[in-house]
């Protein structure tokens, strides 16, 4: 379980998150919602140690994030990232297999590879595409190897950051549904930021609402529709009336 | 009086902002050291850096030491000629070369092709997300795209200098001997026995500073780039600035070092 305790964060005068309290249960899927800019990358890197929180705890299972073995915790994460972040110098397979290759997780060569190739190919991608460059793929393509390679070791928890942001309402269906099955069928804990309300309905259990540096609105999906927040509200139906100035 | 007020303010704030980006890149140099000396090691990125830093910056090394020296050769000759010292064009062009054009030179050919190459890479792994990614698979960014780096500039670019210093001996043994007619033997002999041990040692030496100066200097403003294109083409820019001036700076303190002693 993953508990955020009155999390604050400033970059200069710019209060991002403004006392964060959430908590992700283990083997579900939250999605946390909000506009540009109100902190939800980062309050998704605060948990990962990618950036300090000013105040506040964040804990794993119980446990200070930033206390304890470092490369033990990430190991039990995976994560998506926004535009894929995939190196350009190493081809696919490789892309795939990073985690496989060094470190505590290493594996021969060989078998790094077949495993590479078994999670492109639980992607939806083909054999042929493990040994091209990142640059020599489309935007899907990329997100569908950002995809793999956050599943390759077989994490506990999983971080998407905007997994359908530029791809088409057909490619964001397909990323959405194999969101949503690898996380059931790997039974992992999932934590996803998005605007987009298609993708919140495939792939949460939960949602959380982010807005002025705090959770507005957190409950499970069934209940998003008839949940009465006016923020909430306006956010799903994208009106620009209501309590979320549509000019910030 | 608020006129020299703000001047001298403005003074004070440079000098502090020179000073705290001194004292960072210090405390980065000391975490890439610490990095370069304890595993995990990274064979594959450190191959891969030998060749980007080390072998594919010879060509471009090699044609400005030819150049240089054979420029050097002319210059001797014919500033020589004003007082009749024509003959030590040999000799000038050996101290030359060795003690200061061969080092300073591959230096900043260095600072303008691997530095700027270095800290774009780096920079636009930045903003592409691409570093968060690597910590989020537990790879320390220092330990993969910083050390192999810098480990590849300290040892290749001492023999990179060593390579130059001997292509601009003969670019300038050339041209004295096809266009100004000494006499190949009396110079071969002659810039052998002119040479000393500390020449060469010192030039190897200002060659591993410069190397990691350079490759220290791409790393350390491609890490601390800021974003998009303007934050990578800033990094670059700054990278090969402060390549280039430290590099002249760290000549003239060794060149102290050597031979003021």
């Amino acid at each position: 379980m993953i508990e955020m305790k009155d999390v604050h964060k400033a970059f200069g005068d710019n209060r991002v998150l403004q006392g964060v309290n959430l908590t992700i249960p283990s083997g579900t899927s939250m999605v946390i919602i909000g506009g540009s800019g109100t902190g939800k990358s980062v309050a998704l890197k605060c948990i990962l140690g990618l950036i300090s929180p000013d105040s506040g705890t964040i804990t794993l299972d119980g446990q200070d994030v930033t206390k304890g073995d470092r490369d033990a915790f990430l190991a039990r994460f995976g994560m998506l990232f926004q535009g894929g972040a995939l190196f350009d110098s190493l081809p696919v397979w490789q892309n795939v297999a990073f985690r496989l290759l060094r470190g505590s997780l290493k594996k021969p060569w060989d078998e790094a590879r077949e495993i590479a190739i078994e999670k492109l190919r639980r992607v939806g991608l083909k054999s042929e595409q493990a040994d091209k460059f990142p640059a020599e793929l489309s935007g899907g393509m990329q997100k569908r190897v950002g995809l793999a390679r956050a599943i390759a070791a077989e994490p506990e928890i999983i971080f998407f950051d905007e997994p359908t942001t530029g791809l088409d309402p057909i490619m964001s269906g397909v990323i959405n549904d194999l969101i949503r099955e690898i996380v059931t069928e790997m039974g992992a804990t999932a934590m996803t930021i998005t605007h987009d309300m298609t993708s919140v309905r495939a792939i949460a259990d939960n949602v959380a609402m982010l807005h002025d540096g705090v959770i507005q609105w957190t409950g499970p999906v069934a209940e998003m529709d008839k949940s009465g927040d006016p923020y909430l509200d306006q956010f799903i139906t994208g009106s620009a009336e209501g309590p979320i100035e549509a000019v910030r | 009086m608020s006129w020299l007020t703000a001047f001298l303010a403005t003074i004070g704030h440079n000098v502090l902002a020179v000073v705290a980006m001194l004292g960072r890149v210090s405390l980065f140099a000391a975490r890439t050291f610490s990095h370069m000396a304890r595993p995990p090691f990274y064979p594959r990125e450190i191959g891969h850096a030998l060749m980007q830093v080390g072998w594919l910056s010879l060509p471009v090394v090699g044609l400005t030491a030819l150049f240089t020296g054979g420029a050097l050769a002319l210059q001797i000759y014919s500033g020589g000629a004003r007082f009749n010292a024509e003959a030590v064009v040999p000799q000038i062009v050996a101290i030359g070369m060795v003690r200061e054009l061969g080092p300073v030179l591959v230096g900043l050919m260095i600072a303008a092709r691997v530095t700027s190459s270095i800290a774009a890479e780096i920079a636009t792994m930045k903003v592409t997300e691409q570093i968060d990614a690597l910590t989020t698979l537990s790879t320390n960014p220092m330990k993969y795209l910083v050390a192999p780096r810098v480990l590849a500039a300290l040892l290749t670019v001492p023999l990179l200098v060593g390579i130059g210093d001997i292509i601009g001996v003969a670019g300038g043994y050339t041209v004295a001997v096809k266009n100004l007619g000494f006499n190949s033997a009396t110079y071969l002999h002659n810039t052998v026995n002119f040479l000393e041990a500390r020449d060469i040692v010192s030039s190897l030496v200002k060659g591993a500073v410069f190397g990691v100066i350079a490759a220290l200097m791409g790393c350390y403003f491609g890490i601390n780039s800021g974003r998009g294109a303007q934050g990578v083409g800033s990094a670059t820019k700054g990278s090969v600035q402060a390549a280039a001036v430290l590099i002249l700076a760290a000549n003239f303190v060794l060149t102290g070092v050597f031979f003021s002693l």
